[in-house]
Order: structure tokens, then sequence, then C-alpha cells
């Protein structure tokens, strides 16, 4: 009987309470209305309530743009102060200020003789050019290399071999090959590129339910329908999360393309005024590249919320 | 009409990591007649969807061959062991129509282009499409949701949506994978009696597989029960309680007669009893 008592609940409060009477609310009534530090960061990991139009546990959820502004705005403030108090040499780390007048200057007048226009042109030349190559050829191989198994032999040990290579490693081969001009920048951003767009739309093909083929085969379907119809909308989810990786990978190897003999590019434009050391045209020139590639990826994934709306349903 | 025959069929599927092999299926001899609504009923695990996807086509026997009137559906050929196959189909066909456990549906595509798919395959106009897909949809209870993507709708209109693809295919023979399993119980009833009218009208060979006693016996012109361990059919059943709904019109009536009730018992014993055994090894 005595143990069926300490059981029920309202007895084992009482026991906590007489056991460790720090922890009761009548000693700290503070708790009720705020929780103390250690609570509130053990609720930001807990599963918490649910606001309404959410899942209860689901991983990762809630807003996180205010924390995203307040990540940027101390960060730009950090940057601000430290080289407006002098504590950093602006050989070093030039003030925003400074970054942002060269913007202005080279934008009018120009670096190395080209003005930032042209240097922003002849970079997204050479790594859209690359990622349309990429498109119409890693595509069409990695979805063969899903349905096929001669693709799949042949390709597979070439891409697996050369893909965790650094661009920086093969360069000089393929300026070798085929020489200082525009072709050896564009291949070795395609090189970059076709990798993970070849094994993303590979990957893609594997993953259709074999239950969708069946069912289309049971209505009559060809091997090249089920292709058609099934295997490749199926795949088309992984073939754009493949281009937004590797449209990623391309402006990544940008730098190591323009490292030999370019008039112009931002990668060159970097380079060029790190030689000189003119920090803030490094750092300017960085900014720009994240931009363009941060807006391109921006309309990828409104692209992909546009093509594949039952993506992850 | 061509009859669906399942000659000395058995179906093992290799142990993983060199454990003991699973014998899904042992010494299958089963014969569907042209019009005969057949319903396998049986605990999990007894082989029931093996001998529906056998069927089908999505797998090959270890043993045994299956063959569809002349011709030859699945197994090694088998042209010299006295039956005189003249082609050989190997593997699906659309004169095999599926309704799938988990209704395998085609997210890009909405309810009406779904459900006229496999007519799309086979070239067939839009016009007529929307048409025939039309009068299906409308016959399960679907016909405000042409447009609707099917990720959207609940699992059990989900379902509908696969049976109403595959009437609109117009197989053969239907096979049916406990296609009313996740309907609540009124749509449930009512796809039941609209399956029995479908078979009716068209005397298409059915093979259904189902959980449900009930259900079972209510359907079935033959039910066999079968038994895990190896995967086999036990028992078989003539019955015509799908007969007497189709001339009386009432479910209910049906499923409230004493000899409806009689049976229910008598497969129930049957069932339990093998639970039993199987809970002792």
């Amino acid at each position: 009987m005595i143990a069926t008592k300490a059981l029920t609940p309202k007895a084992t409060m009482g026991g906590g309470k007489t056991a460790a009477p720090a922890f009761s609310k009548e000693v700290r009534p503070r708790d009720k209305k705020s929780p103390t530090l250690p609570q509130r960061i053990r609720n930001l990991f807990s599963a918490g309530p649910v606001m309404p139009g959410e899942s209860y546990g689901a991983p990762g959820r809630g807003k996180s743009l205010a924390i995203s502004v307040v990540t940027a705005t101390v960060l730009l403030l950090l940057w601000y102060t430290v080289t407006a108090a002098g504590w950093i040499s602006p050989l070093f780390l030039p003030s925003p200020v400074a970054v942002v007048e060269r913007f202005w200057e080279i934008l009018t007048d120009g670096f190395a003789g080209a003005s930032l226009l042209e240097h922003t042109g002849w970079s997204m030349y050479r790594v859209f050019g690359a990622f349309a190559l990429a498109m119409v050829t890693a595509i069409p191989i990695g979805i063969l290399m899903g349905v096929n198994r001669v693709a799949r032999g042949l390709f597979d040990p070439i891409i697996e071999f050369y893909r965790p290579l650094p661009p920086l490693a093969y360069l000089p081969l393929v300026i070798i090959w085929l020489g200082i001009g525009e072709v050896s920048k564009i291949v070795l951003i395609y090189m970059a590129i076709f990798a993970p767009m070849a094994l993303s739309a590979r990957a893609g093909v594997r993953s259709v339910a074999i239950e969708q083929i069946h069912a289309a085969y049971s209505m009559g379907a060809s091997r090249w329908q089920v292709i058609r119809y099934i295997i490749l909308k199926s795949a088309l989810p992984e073939i754009l999360t493949g281009m937004r990786i590797g449209v990623g990978f391309g402006w990544t190897t940008l730098v190591a393309a323009e490292m030999v003999a370019a008039q112009a590019g931002l990668g060159f434009m970097v380079l060029n005024a790190a030689e000189f050391l003119v920090t803030d045209v490094v750092i300017m020139g960085i900014v720009v590249i994240g931009i363009i590639a941060y807006l391109f990826d921006m309309l990828m994934r409104y692209a992909e919320r546009k093509l594949v709306p039952w993506k992850g349903k | 009409m061509s009859k669906l025959q399942i000659h000395d069929v058995s179906v093992v599927y290799p142990g993983l990591n060199g454990g003991e092999q699973v014998r899904a299926l042992s010494d299958i001899n089963f014969t569907i007649d042209p019009g005969e609504f057949v319903v396998a009923l049986g605990a999990s695990g007894c082989g029931k969807t093996t001998l529906l996807s056998l069927m089908a086509g999505f797998i090959s026997p270890t043993e045994g061959f299956l063959t569809l009137g002349d011709s030859q559906i699945s197994g090694l050929p088998r042209v010299a062991c006295g039956v005189d196959l003249q082609d050989q189909i190997d593997g699906p066909g659309k004169e095999r129509g599926v309704v799938f456990q988990k209704h395998a549906l085609l997210p890009w595509l909405n309810v009406v282009e779904n459900t006229e798919f496999g007519l799309k395959l086979q070239g067939v106009g839009k016009k007529e499409r929307r048409e025939r897909a039309a009068r299906f949809l409308k016959l399960v209870g679907l016909e405000d949701f042409h447009r609707h993507p099917v990720y959207q709708l609940s699992g059990g209109m989900q379902q509908r949506v696969g049976i109403a693809r595959a009437l609109t295919n117009d197989p053969k023979m239907l096979l049916l994978d406990e296609p009313l399993g996740a309907l609540d119980a009124l749509t449930r009833e009512v796809l039941q009696e609209l399956l029995l009218d479908v078979w009716k009208e068209t005397q298409k060979m059915m093979f259904f597989i189902t959980h449900s006693v009930e259900e079972a016996l209510f359907m079935a012109s033959r039910l066999i029960i079968m038994s895990p361990r190896p995967g086999r059919i036990t028992h078989e059943f003539r019955l015509d309680f799908n007969e007497r709904f189709l001339e009386c019109r009432d479910a209910r009536k049906v499923k409230s007669m004493p000899e409806f009730i009689t049976m229910r018992e008598e497969v129930l014993s049957i069932i339990h009893g093998d639970e039993t055994v199987g809970g002792l090894h």
C-alpha cells in the first residue's frame, strides 16, 4: 500500500520539495515569470510549443530571418568600429566606408584597365558559359549513368577520380593542353561544375520509387516512356539541386581560372589588387562575387519552387 | 477469354548475410478462370503480395512459371513441358492493371492527369482520355477534384485515384493489393459495391488482397486463405455472396445472412488457428 502511494505524482512532488527546497517555487517566485538563462538556452533546443500552422517536433522549426539580420548588422558594426577606432591598419582591413567609396570609383573609372562592369561581365560569361555547357552535358550523362550500367561503368571511374582534386592541381595541365586563352578558363570551371551536376542527376534517377515504375509498366509503358515520364520527372528535384551546387563550385573555381593571362574578370581584379596590396578592392571584389552568386541561388530556389512543387511531399 | 495459370511456383528470397533463405511461396498451383473474382486472405507475411507481384510480372519465380492465356508471363521458358505457349510477355503488361497498397501516384501530375496516364501512354487523344477518366473519377466520387495536386489529397482519396486510374486503363485483369485498407468505413463499402459492379459489367478477372474477413466473403467468388512460413494456399472456398448482392443490391442484408455469419466464423477460426500455431513456433 505504501509503495503505491509513493508512486502518485503528488507524493513525488512533496518528496522532491523537502529533499531539495532550493528548486521549489516558494523559494524563487521569479521563476514563474521569466525563465533563467540555463532555461532559455534549454528552450532554444527543446521541441517547444507549436505556433498555428506548424507541427510539433519538426527539426529546425521557426523563422530565422531576424537572427540573420542581427548577425549581419553586428558584423558590419564590428567591422566599422575596429576600423574607425584605428585598431587595425587599413592595409589589413580597410573600413567599410573606404570599400564603398572604392566601389563607386571603380564603377566609373575602372581598375587595371577595365571597368567594374567589364570585370563582372567577363566573369559571368566564364561561369555561366561553363554552367550552360555543363547543363547540356553533365545532366544527360548523369541520367544515362543512372539508367544504363555501361554508361555508369564508363564514366564512374573518370568522374570519381578527378572530382576530389582541387582545380588548381590540374590547372597547369589544362593550360598546357588548351593554352592560356578563354577556352582553358571555361574548361577549368566547366570541370568543377560537371562532377556535382552529373552525380546529382545520377542520384536523382536512383531515387525513383519502384512502385511508380511498376505502375507505368502495368499501364503499358515502354522502356523509353518510363524514362521520359517517370524517371526524368522524379529526378528533376535532385537535378535542380545539382545545378545549384554546381554553379557554386563554378564561382569557387573562378579565381583559379583567372589566375593565368586574364585581362579582365572579378577573380583577376582581386588577384591584381592583392599584388599591389589594394585591400579595399580585394574586399570589394569578394563582396561582388558573393552577391552575384547569392542572387543566382535565389533565382534557382525560385525555379525550384515553380518547377517541383511536390518536392519533399 | 484467357485464364491465368500458376504452375508449381515457388519464390525463395536469399537470406541476409548468408542467413537462412526465406521461402515466401512454396509449390503454388492455381488457376484464375475468366470472369472470376478471387480474394486472397491471410496474415501478414504469408506471401499474398508476392503472389500478386508474380501475376503482375514485377518479380520472377524461383521455380515454376505463370501463363496468361497462350502467353507466358514469367519464369523460365517452359515450351517443352506440355503447355503450348505462343509467346512470352515476361514482365508487366497493360492487360493486367494493378492497384497498389500505397497508391504509387505521380506527384507531378494532377488528379485527372494521373487517371488518364495509361491512355496517354497508349497514344489515346486528349478528348477521349479526359472523357474516360472523368467517368471513373465520378464513380469513385472525385468529380470535383480533377485539377487538384495528388500530394494534397488525403490517403483515402489518393487510393481512390489509384483505383480510377487502373479502371480507366481498362485491363483484362485487375490485381488489387489491399486497395481499400486506407479508406473510411463508408467509402470502403461504396467502393466494394463499385468494384463488384465493374466486375459484373466487364467480366474482368479480379485478384484482390485484403485483411478483412468480411470484405473477403462479400467480394469473392473464390476465396483462398494463405498461411505463412512457407507461404502457401491452405484453404479454398467457392462463394456467391457477391452474386446475391448484385441481385438484391442490399449489402447489409447480404452481410447479415445466417450463411454469411456462419462462413465468417469458420474463416475466422481458420485464421486464428493459424496464428496460434505461428505464435507457438
